[in-house]
């Protein structure tokens, strides 16, 4: 099946219709951030303060960049695994977090969180930072500059590759997909 | 005895450290190139096209594979007649790391403290293991381990009863409950024996080995054989997507054990399986 191309922010009726297997070429903003730029947000939160940015609506995609060489945009790009932020992901997502782009097994926590919320989550391919770095079009750091790599980023990508891993009626790929190729003994 | 001087060993770390982020061994290419034929699944071939799509760009560009440029392993092995002039050893490998992260544009992803966790801001200090071997001569390899397959590696001490078959059942609940998160396709390195140190060791040592070659002796080169279809047989597949290609290769390395015990470690590595070597 060839790629459908969509335009961020998803659209909450073609999140709908997303499911798990689709092929997705993404293109428009999107923001980057891993563990510590979670901490930092969901401890602003805690504190009753606002964000640096509004992710009503918005994708974020779970990446920690290698610095860019002189004349390039960005360094390699690829996702980290997405797990290590499930403690703050539900947070997040309640703030009405649409998607999440990444590697790897999801909690249960998350994937009630994203039924509840209607969202979806993308698996970009790990290990194809060089590959996906060419996606992303522009990038600045938006908030949190001190934690280097970590810092929050906002991304102006086009093309980008990504796959629906669980889909917002909660199906998931990791379950499902490995289940048709087992080979039982 | 022979004289090595402090830059020598600052310049060939350095080199090793950036090569070996962005130039993938030929070895791990071509079992790439062999998954992406025997891959059934739409989405496991997609993936692959992607990885091997990934190497070439990154070789192109001088930029690194994956943007986790690890922690930087290193073996040393130190010929008993070869003397460092000008500093020390560790000092040494660690200017070669700082230099090699700083100008090749890596990412430093090294904490100080596993609880304060605040970025050293050069990768370093690196992980460094020493041997001393015969000679006047000095191998360095440098083996940058990302932490995504790190995290997913496992140990366990094994009572001797269990025997091999107590080794497979470890070694294929570690690749299961693993799942998509190391970045499948895998390499496996399997470490048997020793203490609880020298099979973690062991599992690290596996991940050097190319993966066309099996352990020269038969009866673990079959082990590594069986142990690699029944992880297949998952059907975790490429990325964990589903698909007939979750491993590109398993390594066991072994060490003579005590008599009460079998450790087993398991070091799960992602397919950027990155290591490079040079001799002084």
């Amino acid at each position: 099946m060839a790629a459908q191309k969509l335009t961020l922010p998803l659209q909450e009726e073609i999140i709908e219709k997303l499911a798990i297997g689709d092929e997705v070429l993404l293109t428009g903003i999107m923001y980057g951030a891993r563990d510590a730029a979670h901490k930092r947000m969901v401890e602003t939160l805690q504190q009753g303060k606002g964000l640096p940015v509004a992710l009503k609506g918005q994708t974020i995609y779970y990446v920690g960049p290698c610095p860019a060489k002189p004349g390039e945009i960005i360094g390699s790009a690829g996702p980290t695994t997405s797990g290590r932020m499930d403690a703050y992901a539900p947070t997040i997502l309640d703030l009405g977090l649409k998607g999440m782009i990444g590697k790897g097994q999801r909690s249960p926590e998350v994937i009630a969180s994203m039924q509840k919320n209607r969202a979806v989550y993308l698996g970009a391919v790990g290990g194809a930072g060089a590959l996906l770095a060419q996606c992303i079009k522009k990038a600045e750091v938006v908030a949190y500059p001190e934690l280097g790599p970590e810092a929050l980023w906002r991304f102006q990508v086009e093309d980008f590759p990504v796959v629906v891993i669980i889909d917002a009626q909660g199906n998931n790929l990791y379950e499902e997909g490995p289940k048709v190729y087992e080979r039982r003994r | 005895m022979r004289e090595i001087r402090v830059e020598e060993i600052v310049e060939a770390v350095a080199q090793l450290c950036q090569e070996a982020n962005y130039y993938l061994t030929s070895d791990v290419q071509k079992a790439l190139q062999e998954a992406l034929v025997k891959e059934e699944s739409p989405q496991g071939k997609m993936a692959l096209d992607c990885i091997l799509a990934n190497i070439q760009l990154a070789r192109h560009r001088s930029m690194p594979l994956c943007q986790d440029t690890g922690m930087a392993v290193i073996f040393l092995e130190i010929g008993q007649e070869a003397i460092l002039r000008g500093g020390i050893w560790e000092e040494a490998v660690n200017a070669g790391v700082r230099k090699g992260y700083q100008e090749g544009y890596l990412r430093k992803s090294v904490v100080k403290d596993p609880l304060l966790r605040e970025n050293t801001g050069d990768n370093t200090p690196a992980v460094i293991h020493y041997q001393l071997v015969s000679g006047d001569r000095v191998k360095i390899t440098v083996a940058p381990k990302g932490f995504g397959s790190e995290n997913m590696s496992a140990l366990k001490m094994l009572k001797p009863a269990q025997g091999v078959q107590g080794v497979k059942d470890f070694v294929l609940q570690v690749v299961k409950e693993a799942g998509p998160n190391p970045c499948p396709p895998m390499v496996i390195g399997v470490g048997l024996g020793g203490t609880m140190e020298k099979a973690a060791f062991l599992a690290k040592k596996a991940l050097l080995r190319p993966l066309d070659q099996r352990n020269p002796r038969k009866d673990l080169a079959e082990l590594e054989e069986d142990l690699l279809v029944r992880i297949n047989d998952l059907g975790l597949g490429p990325q964990g997507l589903g698909g007939r290609v979750t491993a590109l290769g398993l390594s066991i390395e072994t060490y003579p054990t005590h008599i009460a015990g079998l450790p087993v470690a398991v070091n799960i590595n992602c397919h950027v399986a990155r290591h490079k070597e040079k001799i002084l």
